[in-house]
């Protein structure tokens, strides 16, 4: 295992290149699914205002 | 749906594709994750290491899709963007832009994954390679790009005027990527390439491609998924959003 | 066909006449950045001479595209810009005629103050010659390509600085070719191949640019 970590030497270049990536793609997953949140709250909020504004 | 008259037909199109990528994308995705699982199986711990480089080739997995996406992805931006631009179609003109960000993390993680490559290969982190040198500037092309989208306010007009640079970005990568080689090779001080090796093992080959694959994959889902809250955005008050929200939660 | 062109680049030297210290500022922009480069890397003759084409093509492209900002915004102020999308003359010849003026204004004094700076960085005659060669070559396509970046960040905050980043990376091809053509001079090679790349990138630019352009000023104009 340790020797798997070590990457025959170039751990910090070989995982430098693996895990920024891994975490840039998660970045942007992340990123993706919060603007889609925040819109998905201000579609339910406008609607939830309007059925209020009927009811009146 | 047609008898329904004039009016649904107008927005079947846009809730058309909505739907049709919301089914997409969970199957892109999941094949997103199988190829990258095998394909860094196959990368890290299976592929032998390379005689010369040791372990460091192991970047070889990353860099050459990433770079390949990063080129790929903005040559599809161009064509959606002319296909906005031409024949006025908001689905196009959605998608180009939403390929944007993710072609502009690839060219870059291109660039990052070539740095950590060069130090161990060549002892420095940047060289002055041609193809490096290009893909900086690709980056730079993208960035332009998403900044004039950002930059101008009025929708339509943002996807027309960063839809023109993006094909004048296109007919320019040839001619950059060209000139950039002619003064790399012409420049003998850093003639240093970086070049695969000419003989690659076959079971290198083999994951490198399936990185490759895995790659596309994620750009589809994520390009689509973004298309869709773009989709979503611009027609946020349009009947079909809310009756597909009654629908799902989260 | 040709008089409505001519009226229109007689009128844009005019302008640029009446109100000269524009295009000096280009000029005196361009000698003071490569006046600062000495300064910067230290006086060595010979080390200053292997750094003159850069330095000399980095400063021509950066002082061009300062200048572009100008090349239609006056014209978008005022509305003439949308009288022109009015005109039968094709906008595509009308963009060409007022990159022309652009380029007589800005272009060609750089390309003619080039040699004083050329011999302050130690170059001999025949590589000054090639040098403006290049630049007689290289100015022109450096306003075709910027003239793009102009119309598209039109009556947009910050556009300046936006342009730049929108078109430098398309000044690479130019700043290479030329760049080149005297660093190969310098190392006893021919600049041949460098001169006629250049020009066939300046005649594919006159092609093709202003197309884009009048393109881009439609499309902000709209």
């Amino acid at each position: 295992m340790m020797e798997f970590l070590a990457m025959g030497g170039y751990a910090p270049y070989v995982w430098g290149s693996y895990l920024v990536m891994a975490g840039l793609l998660v970045v942007e997953m992340m990123q993706l699914r919060y603007r889609r949140r925040s819109l998905m709250n201000w579609i339910r909020r406008m609607a939830r205002l309007r059925a209020q504004e009927e009811k009146r | 749906m047609s008898e329904r008259g004039i009016q649904w037909f107008r927005f079947t199109a846009p809730a058309n594709f909505y739907d049709l990528a919301g089914r997409l994308i969970p199957w892109f995705a999941a094949l997103t994750v199988a190829l990258f699982g095998v394909g860094l199986y196959m990368g890290l711990v299976v592929a032998p290491s390379d005689y010369q480089q040791g372990d460091s080739y192991r970047i070889i997995y990353i860099h050459v899709p990433t770079a390949w996406m990063g080129m790929f992805l903005y040559v599809l931006m161009a064509v959606y963007a002319a296909i906005g631009l031409i024949w006025r179609i908001k689905i196009a003109e959605i998608m180009a832009k939403s390929i944007a960000p993710t072609g502009a993390l690839f060219t870059f993680l291109a660039l990052w994954t070539g740095a950590l490559w060069g130090r161990p290969t060549w002892g420095v982190f940047w060289v002055w390679d041609a193809r490096l040198t290009s893909m900086l500037l690709l980056l730079f092309l993208y960035l332009g790009y998403m900044a004039l989208h950002a930059a101008i306010d009025d929708r339509q007009r943002a996807s027309n005027a960063s839809a023109v640079l993006a094909m004048v970005g296109v007919v320019n990568v040839p001619i950059i990527y060209f000139s950039v080689h002619w003064w790399n090779t012409l420049h003998q001080g850093a003639s240093i390439t970086v070049t695969e090796a000419p003989t690659m093992a076959m079971i290198m080959f083999v994951t490198l491609m399936i990185m490759v694959l895995a790659a596309w994959m994620y750009s589809i889902a994520v390009v689509l998924a973004r298309a869709r809250v773009e989709l979503l955005e611009r027609e946020r008050t349009a009947h079909w959003v809310r009756e597909r929200l009654e629908g799902e939660r989260g | 066909m040709f008089r409505p062109l001519l009226a229109l680049l007689r009128r844009d030297l005019t302008l640029a006449l009446r109100r000269p210290q524009d295009a000096l500022t280009v000029v005196g922009f361009f000698v003071v950045v490569v006046a600062l480069f000495p300064l910067g890397i230290g006086p060595d003759p010979e080390f200053l001479r292997s750094l003159a084409p850069g330095v000399l093509w980095v400063a021509a492209l950066l002082a061009v595209m300062l200048s572009l900002e100008r090349l239609f915004s006056d014209d978008y102020r005022d509305g003439t810009l949308e009288q022109m999308l009015l005109v039968p003359e094709p906008l595509g010849l009308l963009v060409l005629t007022k990159i022309f003026a652009h380029w007589l204004i800005t272009g060609l004094p750089l390309v003619l103050i080039s040699p004083l700076l050329a011999v302050q960085l130690n170059l001999r005659p025949d590589e000054i010659l090639i040098l403006m060669a290049a630049l007689l070559l290289g100015t022109p396509i450096l306003s075709l390509i910027g003239a793009i970046g102009a119309a598209l960040t039109l009556g947009l905050r910050g556009g300046g600085v936006l342009i730049a980043l929108l078109i430098l990376p398309l000044y690479a091809p130019p700043l290479i070719l030329g760049a080149g053509a005297v660093d190969a001079v310098m190392h006893g090679a021919s600049a041949q191949a460098h001169l006629s790349l250049l020009g066939a990138m300046m005649v594919f630019a006159l092609f093709a640019t202003p197309w884009a352009t009048a393109a881009a000023v439609r499309i902000m104009l709209d």
